[in-house]
């Protein structure tokens, strides 16, 4: 039976090692955006050996470009892009001590095999529920990249923000195993 | 001949992308609704909820549905008896574009060179256009925000003739299956058949702006979407990916004819979120 789970970042080994896919996860604390763009200056960071923008250890990226806040909210519609374009990128950060990603569709056998290495999970958040997502960002602050308009690097501060278990520390993934269920000849 | 200035042009598209944006259409709405009552994963059930409340809120927070408002495609029917005054046609629906994307607190998602600066435009301009020339003194437009998810899962494939009607239903199932979780199903799959190579990707873009209650006109077309829809939903895919009989709300199709050598079938992915508004002017 899939588990409802709350979690406050930064995240430990210990928080999520238990989860499972299917299992439904509520993120509170700080987290932040990348996307493609911010994804290829950070490992450029990380390969040329200089500081980041943010300290990866025990952090969760959020693949999002937001739309601009309308007036008296802190940030516009804010659902997750489609997470392969940051495959080539994530098992470095990884690596670096990124626990989490948060994003929609499938992930590259590599960020698999990266993820049960590094003890980390990848969560879907559901695709097109922009508003749904963006009430429970509580604070939006741009931290780096701001030439890249919605793609700049975002520190957000969230509460409950609803995420599924798509890929656990043990190599499963929602993906394959919800559409061979599914399945019909 | 009848008069129509570009100032009118302008505030219509503004208003056309900020509607899209903001109001999802009764007839996807009420799609995903019957499609949930036979769903039979729980966590699609969950899912579908989900979206049917975030339109809910979109409308009624005025807010974009979702945070990709896609890149503005334009599509403009110009009775022959019109005559544009007051400036550039074009510019026009760009500026629209422009104050829409502005004032509607919509994202910019248009970059300037695609290979190698990537630097965004800033105001999602330029607009991608399609013009017909019609009969009668009115202007149609139609706005239909496309975003990136989805788009990137589509394609055109040249086929053989004798590759027939059994090689397109594999081809658009296969297309289908390989998109997987990607393009935020359910999704919405035109398919565009004949015309040329360029021709069948418009045809499969344009069988996206019918209302999903009406039936295709042609028989033997409405029974292919049929067929069509029934095949993509036992793949398993289901919202989101996350396994379940909903992967798409509907197939729809567009023809035209094509050279004695060549069988073109395109195959455009929408997301749930199939936005697109009409005025006539």
């Amino acid at each position: 039976m899939p588990k409802t789970v709350h979690l406050t970042t930064p995240l430990k080994s210990e928080d999520i090692i238990d989860l499972h896919i299917g299992d439904q996860v509520y993120i509170s604390g700080t987290i932040y955006t990348a996307r493609d763009a911010a994804h290829k200056r950070l490992v450029k960071l990380i390969e040329d050996g200089e500081e980041m923008p943010f300290d990866l250890k025990g952090q969760i990226i959020y693949y999002v470009g937001p739309a601009p806040a309308p007036t008296g909210k802190p940030i516009g519609s804010a659902g997750p892009t489609t997470s392969y374009r940051m495959d080539p990128y994530s098992p470095i950060l990884l690596e670096n001590g990124l626990k989490a990603m948060i994003g929609k569709g499938p992930r590259s056998t590599e960020v698999i095999e990266s993820m049960i290495k590094n003890k980390a999970i990848y969560l879907a958040a559901i695709g097109g529920a922009a508003v749904v997502m963006a009430t429970s960002i509580k604070e939006a602050e741009i931290i780096a990249y701001e030439d890249l308009g919605a793609e700049a690097i975002r520190k957000l501060r969230v509460e409950d923000l609803p995420c599924i278990v798509a890929n656990d520390v043990n190599g499963n993934d929602i993906y394959q195993e919800g559409v061979a269920k599914y399945k019909r000849d | 001949m009848r008069e129509i200035n570009v100032k009118e042009i302008i505030s219509a598209v503004k208003d056309l992308c900020i509607n899209a944006n903001y109001y999802l259409g009764e007839d996807v709405l009420s799609k995903i609704k019957k499609m949930r009552e036979v769903e039979e994963s729980d966590t699609a059930k969950d899912v579908l909820s989900i979206l049917l409340k975030n339109y809910e809120l979109a409308a009624q927070e005025k807010m974009p549905s979702c945070q990709d408002t896609g890149i503005a495609v334009v599509f403009i029917e110009l009775g022959q008896e019109v005559h544009i005054v007051g400036g550039d046609f074009v510019e026009a629906i760009n500026e629209g574009v422009r104050q829409g994307y502005k004032d509607g607190f919509l994202r910019k998602s248009m970059v300037d060179d695609p290979i190698i600066e990537r630097k965004n435009t800033g105001d999602n301009t330029p607009a991608i256009i399609y013009t017909d020339i019609v009969q009668g003194d009115k202007l149609k437009i139609t706005i239909a925000p496309k975003g990136g998810g989805s788009e990137n899962m589509s394609e055109v494939k040249m086929m053989k003739a004798a590759d027939g009607i059994e090689g397109v239903i594999d081809f658009v199932v296969d297309r289908v299956t390989r998109s997987g979780g990607n393009p935020c199903p359910p999704i919405i799959v035109g398919v565009g058949l004949g015309g040329n190579f360029e021709q069948s990707a418009l045809l499969a873009k344009k069988s996206l702006l019918r209302n999903l209650d009406e039936p295709n006109p042609n028989k033997k077309w409405a029974e292919l979407e049929d067929l069509l829809l029934k095949k993509i939903n036992k793949i398993g895919i289901g919202p989101q990916g996350f396994g379940g009989r909903t992967t798409a709300l509907a197939v729809l199709v567009l023809s035209k004819p094509c050279h004695i050598a060549s069988m073109p079938v395109a195959v455009n992915i929408q997301c749930h979120a199939a936005r697109h508004k009409t005025i006539i002017l």
